[in-house]
């Protein structure tokens, strides 16, 4: 079962010092099983790690798409990290407060995203459809201005020259893209 | 300890002299997303692209994600108010697994096969170009809800179901902006799924202390903006805006289409077959 919870700070009191900071440091080096060169904290979805009083260690982690099916997963790597290091009593909770976006997304893990073959999410604009019809624009290769700060790089040339294949791809999180250029497919991670 | 720490907000599960209208609200707002999720389904390997199978499972897992966390919530709010007292809370599961049809308050829209036998493409764009467009009105206005898990949920959902109603107006636009061919179907699609859409609008099982108290939407207030966004869509894609008598309805009384037992067999067998039984 999820257990729901938006945010509130009802739970234990974090703790501070060097424990607090070990503790971080565990839960923030999980890999993402979908993308396992980004750590949870790099994708931004770690949101709080603390220990209560009795030692029990508390982690909050909040989805990239409600359904994301990952997350259980994420849930069970993490509570299998800290029972590497001896931590036993740990439980992890999902957080939807506030909503994660891309900008969430370190620049280190957009950097890493880039190596592994998966174009990063292009900064959000404050009205979606503006960046759409960009993109459109971009994309439909009719001879026109190519917008090269809103297009999506190719991850294998590096060509700006790309358009959207498809809306929806692998996972949740991302679209499939194609290159003009080297005609090769890619992910691109969606921005929301 | 972490700057990116969430802002604290009320407590869940804030006690309430009677939550069964609240409870009765989330479930209808759940129902509508894990029936259509269900139904979506059903084009996973039969879509008339490779993509359009891989669009189709997405939307439908974010539909399934937003109707999870819904049913989570609803199960609290019932125990909260003492609810289902002598047996155990009810659990996402148990709420999508052990209710009956009567006890499921979604809309008749998106339980039906789309079109008369079922895989009509046309028809699924037009059902997701109506159902997103609603939700869409429907969830930006319940994330100021004052009720903070419905207010989070909503501010979630908004991203996902915005996603889906682009990928709805694609379609729309190049079907009804076609061919002859596509234009005539795309045209059929939308009269069968435009008898069902008022059911939405609808708002007489909505607890009216849930309106004031600001906890719900009232969905009356959505048809405005739903008309002028899905007519401006229609009307860019050349279709006409249909004159169709409206269907007898009463999904948000527990009143289903034959074809909603149907649907629920299939949903829920393996788990009343195996109870608890995991994988």
């Amino acid at each position: 079962m999820v257990r729901v919870s938006t945010g509130s700070t009802t739970g234990p009191e974090s703790t501070t010092g060097p424990t607090a900071e070990t503790v971080w440091d565990i839960a923030a080096a999980v890999l993402d099983p979908e993308v396992p060169v980004l750590t949870i904290e790099d994708l931004g979805i770690l949101r709080d790690v603390g220990q209560d009083s009795d030692g029990c260690v508390h982690v909050q982690i909040t989805p990239t798409y409600s359904g994301c099916p990952a997350m259980d997963a994420i849930r069970d790597d993490i509570i299998r990290a800290f029972a590497d290091q001896g931590y036993d009593h740990v439980r992890v909770g999902f957080v939807l407060s506030p909503a994660w976006s891309t900008d969430w997304m370190s620049d280190e893990g957009k950097r890493k995203l880039q190596e592994y073959g998966i174009a990063p999410p292009l900064p959000r604009v404050t009205d979606p459809s503006t960046l759409r019809q960009a993109q459109d624009t971009a994309g439909a290769g009719h001879g026109g201005v190519v917008s090269l700060s809103l297009s999506v790089r190719c991850t294998l040339c590096g060509s700006p020259d790309t358009r959207e294949l498809s809306r929806f791809g692998s996972t949740a999180c991302k679209a499939l893209w194609v290159c003009n250029d080297c005609r090769e497919p890619f992910d691109y991670f969606k921005a929301i | 300890m972490t700057p990116e720490m969430s802002a604290p907000v009320a407590p869940m599960g804030a006690p309430h002299p009677d939550n069964s209208g609240l409870f009765r609200y989330t479930v209808s707002l759940a129902d509508d997303a894990l029936i259509s999720a269900q139904r979506m389904g059903e084009w996973i390997a039969s879509a008339p692209q490779l993509e359009e199978d891989v669009a189709l499972g997405n939307i439908a897992l974010d539909l399934l994600g937003q109707a999870r966390s819904l049913l989570s919530y609803a199960g609290q709010v019932e125990e909260s108010s003492g609810g289902q007292a002598s047996t155990a809370a009810r659990d996402e599961d148990a709420l999508a697994y052990f209710r009956d049809e009567r006890e499921f308050l979604n809309v008749q829209l998106v339980e039906r096969p789309y079109g008369h036998r079922g895989g009509d493409f046309a028809a699924t764009v037009a059902r997701l170009l109506i159902l997103s467009t609603y939700q869409m009105e429907l969830y930006a206005r319940l994330r100021t809800s004052t009720d903070a898990t419905l207010s989070a949920i909503a501010a979630k959902a908004m991203k996902e179901v915005d996603y889906h109603r682009d990928h709805a107006t694609m379609w729309v636009l190049r079907l009804g902006d076609g061919t002859g061919e596509s234009r005539r179907k795309m045209q059929a699609g939308l009269d069968a799924e435009w008898a069902y859409h008022h059911e939405l609008f609808e708002n007489s099982h909505i607890d009216p202390a849930l309106l004031e108290a600001g906890v719900a939407v009232d969905p009356g207030l959505l048809r405005g903006p739903w008309e002028e966004r899905v007519c401006d869509v229609l009307a860019e894609a050349t279709l006409t805006i249909p004159d169709v008598r409206c269907a007898v309805t009463g999904g948000r009384r527990g009143i289903h289409t034959e074809q909603m037992g149907y649907l629920l067999a299939e949903m829920q067998h393996l788990a009343r077959s195996h109870p608890g039984a995991t994988w």
